[in-house]
């Protein structure tokens, strides 16, 4: 192939041009390639364009673009409230006390090793996650009727779940609340099942549709998955009362409609690990079949560790067995094996009584100050004599408030208070401080009796 | 406690009438999945009790004392870490430092490329994920496309495409005769391919087969798959683990490169930096200019938040705190040398061994080949023998993990393997 040689050209040059040049340089001499330049020649035999040419940018994801938007953001007053990641009174992310000790731990023991985890990840992390979520005393677990896999957080766990579903369950169907988190609608469909949703939620109340989810899941065919948050529901804060909860057990059980947990807040919601996993309890104690995605991210702080782990309640030990091989035949093709770092520290805290009340204690404290700024927010919004009732504030459980404002109102306070939050109105009251709360609320004031 | 137990117990009673139509569970018919043919041999090996026991199995590096090593390199990086940062989510992206180092390792420590934007790279979880998010990417924008693997291959690249719904075919790589490359067929059958179809190809120390192209044959196969307009993937899991040298071991991702293909390239540091269950790797795609790259890594970006959302974060550390310290970075250097070296010593020390016993098969091959694998040339049934009687573990197609042999076993594997091959 003979390039052609040109006068030396200053113009932006094509990607075709670019590549000959690069082979110029390598074929001449020093002094030629400052004379020439190399021009594409019909000739030449360059295959040309990428395959990928077509590819358009995809949008920015609608939650983790907020923390992009606010880091572009020079405003010394910025806020943000938009992932929901806790943060100190001070506005650090915070490695839990306990976390660190275990890391130490880790570090220290010489003995341990970087092999790969067996498909299903640690055995033991499996077993107390399980525990953790089900309780010790869980007769499913007695009975060997539950198959737990470590994956890569609650994200993890859900799209796993979901693609053995989408194989296996003869009902290709998953019903997710309204609103739910952003992500959800992507991991199922991507799994391969189809989407629809039941009402979940009340903006005139800012609390459940109660009646809404009856119906909707009482007209559900008969065998539908359903996607239950197991307490503190992202993004509304709306949880069901046990009685309620009562009542959606007895008509999933009776249209044998499948439930599908979804648990990030075990211990956020009201500071207490058991009182959390109620709804999840409810619903093995009746014997019955469940999925349930559950998450070390938030009442761990593992965010970036990516520890979660899917539990299966299957009605038989064998059953349980079967499942669990097939759970390896999802997880082989996607990724082999999990991350042993985050796992790791589980096991660490889990096992030793000491370290555990150590973690009951740093995690009731996190929900404790979360409880904390919801009330700072609410007297500050009374104060003001913002109007409306903000009740709902205090009302609704969890690292979320589910505001009520609309995208316009959002987009107010993002331009004249640099305040971000996802255009839904959701704020994460971890992302809050007592020095912080003020100008939340001063912004919330302006948006709601400037903008409507 | 007793108001629960009280519940639970008012709730079975409501609900045994309700509790009999859901008897019989949802997963009755769910078969048991047969096992994993390289993972189920570890755990094959782990259950015998033999003291002679030996696992040539998983391509997992090991000493000469058969014990897993964690990099000296490693070790000061995690001490590095530990304590000083905390564990918030990474970008859907992973960690863009640990991106660009590992681009460099690629790429070329200066390249072009890189200054000019045009990779979309991400971290991915290992090789295996890497893998994955480009065959994802590859059914979601060439949805027509279909993907060449070479035969034999690791076995789960098969999964890994056939669970992203990529149509494959298999292209003729290994020549069972000469226990060697069969380049005429592979080259037919790139040529016979319809234009425009993607190839897989290991980047070095193929596996299982640790037969590798010469430079010249790379080559060749550069210019073939430019002439059919083919979409050239690399799979390097062994960068620096072949020949020692990781410039080396990149040679043909060089030469594609300079031949002006875009490339994607699966990155992993399973192994390279001992970091198997940390699942660190890399996803990269070549595109044209750098408005392309950015739009093919958000794309990327949007195939990786309902897998996982965002990749683990210790692992990248370790990496970008080795990679982006020049103390560190040629310590690791060195580490990865030494254990490339190992494997060659044990290479020769086993074909001796077996030349030595006057095995009347040649086993030329075992030093021919290179990295972690040595593709013996056993059958399943002979392979059936040494774990049954001489409690040897690997995997069925006869595939020995050079990485388990060590000092103390080389002999006992010769003899082992001359005594069913005899």
């Amino acid at each position: 192939m003979r390039p052609e040689f040109a006068s030396p050209s200053s113009s932006s040059s094509s990607s075709a041009d670019r590549r000959l040049n690069a082979l110029v340089r390598h074929l001449a001499t020093a002094s030629m390639v400052s004379q020439t330049a190399v021009a594409f020649s019909p000739t030449s035999g360059f295959h040309g364009d990428s395959v990928f040419s077509h590819v358009v940018r995809a949008p920015e994801d609608p939650i983790l673009g907020v923390t992009v938007a606010y880091n572009k953001d020079p405003s010394p007053v910025k806020l943000n409230l938009g992932v929901g990641a806790y943060r100190t009174e001070e506005g650090k992310p915070l490695v839990l006390n306990v976390v660190r000790k275990a890391e130490q731990m880790l570090l220290n023991d010489k003995s341990r090793v970087k092999e790969y985890l067996p498909i299903v990840g640690i055995a033991e992390f499996n077993k107390l996650s399980a525990k953790l979520i089900f309780g010790a005393d869980s007769p499913a677990i007695r009975e060997n009727r539950v198959t737990t896999v470590q994956c890569l957080s609650g994200t993890g766990s859900l799209r796993v779940g979901a693609e053995f579903l989408a194989r296996h369950y003869h009902q290709k169907t998953i019903y997710i609340p309204q609103p739910t988190w952003g992500n959800h609608p992507k991991v199922f469909t991507l799994a391969g099942l189809s989407v629809k949703t039941y009402r979940y939620y009340d903006p005139t109340t800012r609390g459940m549709n109660f009646q809404g989810l009856l119906e909707d899941l009482g007209s559900a065919p008969s065998g539908s998955i359903v996607l239950l948050h197991a307490c503190a529901h992202n993004p509304t804060g709306v949880d069901p009362t046990l009685q309620q909860w009562e009542q959606i057990r007895q008509l999933m059980r009776s249209k044998a409609l499948l439930p599908f947990f979804d648990s990030a807040y075990q211990g956020f919601a009201s500071g207490n690990l058991d009182e959390d996993a109620q709804s999840i309890r409810m619903f093995v104690a009746d014997g019955g079949e469940c999925f349930v995605a559950q998450s070390y991210a938030k009442n761990m702080g593992l965010y970036g560790e990516r520890v979660g782990a899917l539990s299966v309640v299957c009605r038989a030990a064998d059953v349980a067995s079967k499942v669990e091989s097939q759970l390896k035949l999802v997880i082989r093709p996607m990724f082999s094996n999990p991350p042993i770092h985050g796992a790791s520290i589980v096991v660490t805290i889990l096992k030793d009584s000491n370290m555990f009340n150590e973690w009951t204690i740093e995690l009731k404290a996190m929900a404790d100050r979360i409880i904390s700024m919801r009330k700072q927010l609410f007297d500050a919004l009374r104060a003001r004599g913002t109007p409306g009732d903000w009740s709902h504030i205090i009302k609704q459980i969890g690292m979320f408030t589910f505001t009520g404002l609309n995208s316009k109102q959002v987009e107010f306070m993002t331009r004249e208070y640099h305040i971000y939050m996802t255009s839904d109105g959701r704020i994460s009251m971890a992302g809050l401080s007592s020095k912080t709360v003020p100008h939340l609320a001063d912004a919330i004031h302006a948006a709601v009796t400037r903008m409507s | 406690m007793a108001i629960r137990r009280a519940m639970s117990g008012r709730i079975m009673d409501r609900t045994a009438v309700v509790g009999a139509r859901y008897m019989s569970s949802w997963w009755r018919s769910v078969q048991p999945a047969p096992k994993d043919p390289i993972l189920g041999v570890t755990e094959a090996f782990l259950a015998d009790q033999s003291p002679d026991k030996v696992n040539v199995g998983v391509g997992a590096y090991r000493d000469d004392n058969g014990k897993p090593v964690v990099l000296e390199c490693v070790r000061e990086a995690e001490r590095r870490i530990a304590g000083n940062l905390n564990m918030e989510y990474l970008p859907m992206g992973g960690s863009v430092k640990m991106v660009e180092e590992t681009l460099k390792l690629a790429y070329g420590e200066n390249s072009e490329l890189i200054k000019e934007k045009r990779i979309a790279a991400v971290q991915a979880l290992s090789g295996t994920g890497a893998c994955r998010l480009f065959a994802d990417f590859q059914k979601r924008f060439c949805p027509d496309s279909q993907i060449y693997i070479p035969v034999p291959t690791w076995a789960n690249h098969h999964n890994i495409w056939r669970d992203a719904q990529v149509p494959q075919k298999t292209y003729h790589y290994y020549h069972p005769e000469s226990k060697g490359l069969d380049f005429a067929a592979m080259i037919d059958d790139i040529k016979n391919a319809p234009n425009g179809s993607f190839f897989l190809l290991h980047a070095c120390a193929h596996n299982p087969t640790g037969v590798d192209p010469s430079e010249e044959q790379w080559r060749e196969i550069s210019h073939h798959i430019k002439a059919k307009g083919h979409f050239a993937f690399f799979d390097m899991a062994y960068q620096g683990f072949a020949s020692g040298d990781p410039e080396k071991d990149a040679k043909a991702i060089r030469i594609f490169l300079e031949d002006g293909h875009h490339i994607g390239i699966a990155q992993s540091y399973a192994k390279n930096m001992g970091l198997y269950g940390q699942r660190v790797g890399c996803l990269s795609v070549l595109c044209e200019d750098e408005k392309q790259a950015v739009a093919v890594k958000s794309q990327l970006q949007q195939l990786a938040r309902p897998m996982y959302s965002n990749p683990p974060v210790h692992g990248a550390l370790i990496v970008s705190t080795i990679l982006s310290d020049p103390d560190l970075k040629k310590q690791w250097l060195k580490e990865v040398k030494v254990m490339a070296d190992r494997i060659i010593g044990m290479r020769t020390a086993l074909r001796g061994n077996l030349e030595k016993l006057g095995s009347p098969l040649s086993w030329q091959h075992i030093t021919n080949q290179i990295g972690m694998f040595c593709y013996s040339g056993l059958t399943p049934e002979q392979v059936d023998r040494l774990t049954n009687e001489f409690h040897i573990y690997m995997t069925r197609n006869g595939r020995i993990s050079m990485a388990g042999v060590t000092t103390g076993s080389v002999k006992y594997l010769a003899n082992a393997i001359h005594e069913v091959t005899k």
